[in-house]
């Protein structure tokens, strides 16, 4: 499994409420669907351990997808996506 | 000097991530002088221009899409590392690459920039937004920048001609650009951590000023991207743009119709009543009009798609809809396309370039005839008109509206379920990752609007004109030859190649109801829809022309057609693939004729056994046999 991390997630970006703030502290796979590349991809977007995250909104159905400020570009991610973000808050 | 100026850069590449405002850039440096193509192969659209320089030199400037990384994700950011790496059939290697840098979003735009350093491609930096970044409390220290990036630096303002002027200079006076020392690490793996310690001290070391936390864009994505709010918002848009088409469009389109018409008549005055009349008139030039009729609406429709582009709006868009179109395979960014459809699926089909997925783009182009175009509402009208009566049900709805309401609906739901089908058939269960930027909202620049807008406009009459037209000479000459035999007693074109094939035609169409009458008309109807009514005229014999033909038919039809036959001739619209038009367009898009084939192929099979349960059941339901 490709990981880039410091350390076990206690949680994943997707239970971060809205305009909550939190710390990544990992990204891996968080299932068999997310391949090498999309992980490659967020990490090129700017989801690395250490960074920053905030939830700027979410989607109106079932909470997805994901509006998440990082640095100071805003991505929406689905629920997949963001559950490969672990984070500390 | 001179030695330099002979060895200035040919083909600059645009290169830089997307949303960081490299298009406007690139209207500004190349104005009119664009070319819009495909790149070989693929439909993602290749944009070259001509700059000139302030010494007179002309360079040609090549707008890649844009991407995040030169290890690409989807089929755009394919070509865009293709060509940067020389890879590309048919396309140079640039001599040099301007690298397009968002001054608001400095810390992701320098990772592409880094990428871009190890090519070994002469380079200079585009500081971009340069303006909106101190506006927000970012300084940048554009020669600490060049300094440590180790490549110029020229800030512009992607809506302000002085910053392309120094764009422009720098290149030619610079030139040949130094190359940067190549990496220790170039041509092994590139380590993204390594990456991002040198990302963040160049910030460092060139930056000073925190982002003020809660820009404009944010307290506009507060009501945008609220549940409720955002949706309720959304609904007023599309609502807005679906009356734009429809209203706006009217008179114009009427403008149009009337002015060939009457050029038609004084055509008709001036000529012999002979062969080449009627190719002129009924073919050429009814042709041309059927064409040029729906300018208007794709004109008002790529004005709101491309605003709402530029704006920054339409991701948002993608991002409360994605869900929902997730659901059947798609993203949110099929609606707008799909939404246009009910206008007019050309415009609709043009539209799905704004899909980056290519595969949820061909299901968006698959099933964008079945949303319910205006061209099927005369047929609609007409035969509504001949067979349900007037009446009301449950007090307040017109029986003769809900069944029209009803044909629309049927439209939707058949689209759905094609698209659910073709996502499990094509992908399974793959997990599509969206992954999707929300660009800070701007004003969008009038400049590039307008340049948008009449490339639209080249593209739909040039290439989709003349398949359109080439096929509208073809419908004529099928309907009018051969002639009728002397003392023939019924209409010219039941003796003509397409009667014949409306008579071939009648046999295959019998088990769903349809007559003869009926199956010759939907072979002029395949040029355009609404062709078919005047058909159905010209089948019955009646002299009138345009609407009073509608007028004239409905007691005939709803004397010699059963219902069972008019309730299956409604269902086959809902699905048919009458419009030769679209399918030329879906050519002209696809860059094959595979998907037209496809199209047209499982549209006719769709009809048919749409038509077959409704002539069936209400035939059942009516007691007939």
């Amino acid at each position: 499994m490709v990981e880039f991390g410091e350390a076990p997630a206690s949680h994943s970006l997707v239970g971060l409420r809205v305009g909550a703030c939190a710390r990544i502290v990992s990204v891996a796979a968080s299932s068999a669907d997310i391949s090498a590349e999309m992980l490659r991809r967020l990490v090129d977007l700017g989801f690395r351990a250490g960074e920053t995250v905030r939830v700027i909104a979410r989607g109106p159905v079932g909470g997805e997808p994901i509006a998440v400020r990082i640095g100071t570009a805003t991505f929406a991610l689905r629920r997949q996506e963001a559950a490969c973000i672990g984070i500390i808050a | 000097m001179s030695a330099a100026i002979a060895d200035a850069p040919q083909l600059i590449a645009l290169v830089g991530n997307p949303n960081c405002g490299k298009t406007a850039l690139f209207n500004l440096l190349t104005g009119s002088r664009q070319k819009v193509a495909n790149y070989a192969g693929v439909t993602i659209e290749r944009k070259e221009g001509i700059a000139v320089t302030p010494s007179g030199r002309r360079v040609r400037i090549l707008d890649l899409p844009g991407l995040y990384s030169l290890e690409p994700a989807t089929p755009d950011e394919q070509v865009t590392a293709d060509v940067l790496a020389g890879q590309r059939a048919g396309e140079g290697r640039p001599d040099a690459i301007i690298c397009v840098t968002d001054a608001t979003n400095l810390q992701l735009n320098l990772h592409l920039a880094l990428a871009l350093r190890r090519l070994n491609i002469p380079m200079l930096i585009a500081l971009n937004m340069s303006d909106l970044a101190q506006r927000r409390g970012i300084r940048i220290d554009r020669e600490a920048l060049a300094r440590e990036l180790g490549v110029p630096v020229v800030e512009t303002v992607g809506v302000r001609p002085a910053g392309i002027a120094e764009l422009l200079k720098r290149l030619e006076h610079e030139w040949p650009l130094r190359r940067v020392t190549p990496d220790p690490q170039a041509g092994g793996a590139i380590d993204n951590s390594r990456d991002h310690a040198e990302v963040m001290r160049i910030l460092t070391a060139a930056t000073a000023g925190t982002e003020l936390a809660d820009t404009l864009s944010d307290r506009i994505d507060r009501v945008v991207l609220h549940p409720v709010a955002g949706l309720a918002l959304l609904a007023v848009i599309l609502f807005l743009v679906f009356q734009a088409v429809f209203a706006w469009a009217q008179w114009p389109m009427d403008a149009i119709e009337a002015g060939v018409a009457a050029l038609a008549d004084g055509l008709s005055a001036l000529l012999p009543d002979n062969a080449l009349r009627s190719l002129l008139l009924d073919g050429v030039l009814a042709g041309v009009g059927s064409v040029l009729v729906f300018l208007p609406q794709i004109i008002i429709l790529f004005f709101f798609i491309l605003t709402l582009e530029e704006s920054g709006y339409l991701p948002r868009a993608a991002f409360l809809l994605d869900r929902l179109m997730g659901s059947i395979g798609l993203s949110g960014r099929s609606f707008i396309p799909l939404l246009s459809s009910f206008a007019c699926a050309i415009p609709g089909i043009m539209a799905t370039r704004t899909i980056q997925d290519p595969r949820a783009r061909l299901t968006t182009i698959m099933i964008a005839p079945l949303m319910t175009c205006s061209a099927r509402l005369p047929v609609y009208a007409l035969i509504i008109a001949a067979f349900i009566p007037r009446q009301t049900v449950w007090g307040v709805l017109e029986l003769q509206g809900l069944v029209l309401f009803a044909l629309y609906v049927a439209g939707v739901v058949g689209a759905m379920a094609v698209a659910y089908v073709l996502k499990r058939w094509e992908r399974g269960s793959r997990f599509q990752p969206l992954m999707l930027e929300l660009p800070s909202y701007h004003l969008p620049h009038l400049r590039s609007l307008v340049i948008g807008l009449w490339q639209r406009v080249q593209i739909f009459l040039t290439r989709v004109g003349t398949i359109i037209l080439s096929l509208m000479i073809i419908m004529w000459a099928l309907s009018s030859f051969p002639a009728p035999p002397d003392g023939a007693t019924g209409p010219a074109i039941q003796y003509s190649i397409a009667g014949y094939i409306g008579s071939g035609l009648a046999v295959l169409f019998a088990p769903i109801g349809f007559n003869w009458q009926i199956s010759l008309a939907l072979v002029p109807g395949l040029a355009a829809r609404e062709v078919a009514v005047a058909a159905l005229g010209t089948v019955y014999s009646l002299a009138a022309t345009g609407d009073e033909v509608s007028g004239a038919l409905t007691p005939l039809i709803a004397a010699s057609w059963s219902l069972p036959t008019a309730l299956s001739l409604l269902a086959w619209y809902v699905f048919a693939p009458q419009c030769l038009s679209t399918l030329a367009t879906v050519k002209r898009e696809t860059n094959s004729w595979r998907y037209p084939l496809i199209m047209a192929g499982y549209l006719f099979a769709l009809a048919y056994l749409a038509s077959f349960l409704t002539y069936r059941v209400a035939l059942w339901w009516t007691g007939g046999t």
